[in-house]
């Protein structure tokens, strides 16, 4: 076994058989990365089985289904502008992407301030995240009349559909601006540093919050341009 | 591993990073310009897979990770696409029972506004 961990790693379709028959680790990352890593694995199964059952109950509902374009459009004093709070929310979730990927770096050079402020400001950014998606959702729930087992506009089951895929990712993202700010937290008080220096948990939360802009990517697409 | 984690300059972050405002900027406008069917369904797919390819890839380092790990993560997603097949011909069934049953909707909306 010593032998085998002190040569060096081979690459390609040979390196995955050695990998998974070195019989101790398959996956040469920190443990917590592959851990994170086959939780996202998991969670992609769950959003997929809200999307697919979105998909079967648009495809089988004889009833017209509401056009999300119209449902979300939002009327600053003048004509209504098609879906432009979701707009706003995509971008805000990339902004939060790009800061995210800035912490990572930044803690791996072991720029403790710089690290801290761009996680505060990811966290930030996913509160307005939600903090947007809450006005959405009472806009829908109290104007349009809008409930998981019927609406005025359409298919029934436009409602259920929507609380479940954009709640459930919801959640994600308010958990996952708690993760950040504790994180970011034990980054300012030194907590990692005194720890050998490492900052391979910037990276893993990272992963988690890239994670939840990646399922909005697909809700976007699925959900409200479709 | 030579280094420790993941460490890229920063210009591939922020090339990246422009990458997906442009990307999502194009994606906006698929339903601001109002188009509609394949053309509509075509684009809003490649912008998606864009997308979601770069997050992957470059946000969350997966284009530098070993083969083993790629294949581990990446992989078993595909079998969601036999469940989307398997549920595509549910709805189209249950779709087809409907009208055959119950005949033509008679849903008529109300006024969103009133």
């Amino acid at each position: 076994m010593s032998e085998a961990s002190s040569t060096a790693l081979q690459s390609g379709v040979k390196g995955v058989v050695n990998d998974f028959s070195s019989d101790m680790q398959s996956f040469h990352v920190p443990w917590g990365k592959a851990m994170m890593w086959i939780f996202l694995l998991s969670d992609t199964f769950i959003f997929s089985c809200f999307l697919v059952s979105y998909m079967t109950v648009r495809m089988s509902t004889t009833d017209p289904w509401p056009y999300p374009s119209e449902v979300f459009a939002l009327s600053f004093g003048g004509e209504p502008i098609p879906l432009i709070l979701i707009a706003i929310m995509t971008f805000i979730l990339i902004t939060s992407s790009g800061t995210m990927a800035m912490a990572v770096n930044m803690g791996y050079r072991k720029d403790k301030k710089k690290t801290f402020w761009l996680m505060a400001a990811t966290a930030l950014l996913g509160a307005s995240f939600v903090g947007m998606q809450v006005f959405e959702w009472s806009k829908l729930i109290l104007e349009e009349g809008v409930r998981p087992w019927g609406n005025p506009m359409g298919a029934a089951q436009f409602g259920s559909s929507f609380f479940m895929i954009t709640g459930f990712h919801g959640l994600h993202v308010s958990a996952g601006v708690i993760y950040l700010m504790v994180v970011a937290n034990r980054v300012r008080t030194g907590f990692y540093e005194r720890r050998g220096n490492n900052y391979e948990i910037v990276e893993i939360a990272g992963l988690y919050w890239h994670f939840v802009d990646l399922v909005w990517v697909f809700i976007f697409a699925f959900f409200y341009l479709w | 591993m030579a280094q420790e984690g993941q460490q890229h300059p920063l210009g591939v972050y922020f090339w990246i990073w422009g990458l997906l405002f442009v990307i999502s900027f194009l994606s906006y406008m698929v339903d601001y310009m109002n188009l509609q069917g394949y053309l509509r369904w075509t684009l809003i797919l490649i912008f998606m897979f864009l997308k979601a390819g770069f997050i992957i890839a470059i946000f969350m380092h997966m284009k530098w990770e070993r083969l083993a790990l790629q294949l581990a993560i990446l992989l078993p997603p595909i079998f969601i696409c036999v469940l989307i097949w398997l549920m595509a011909i549910e709805g189209d069934y249950t779709w087809l029972t409907r009208i055959e049953f119950f005949g033509e909707s008679t849903f008529v909306p109300e006024s969103p506004h009133h």
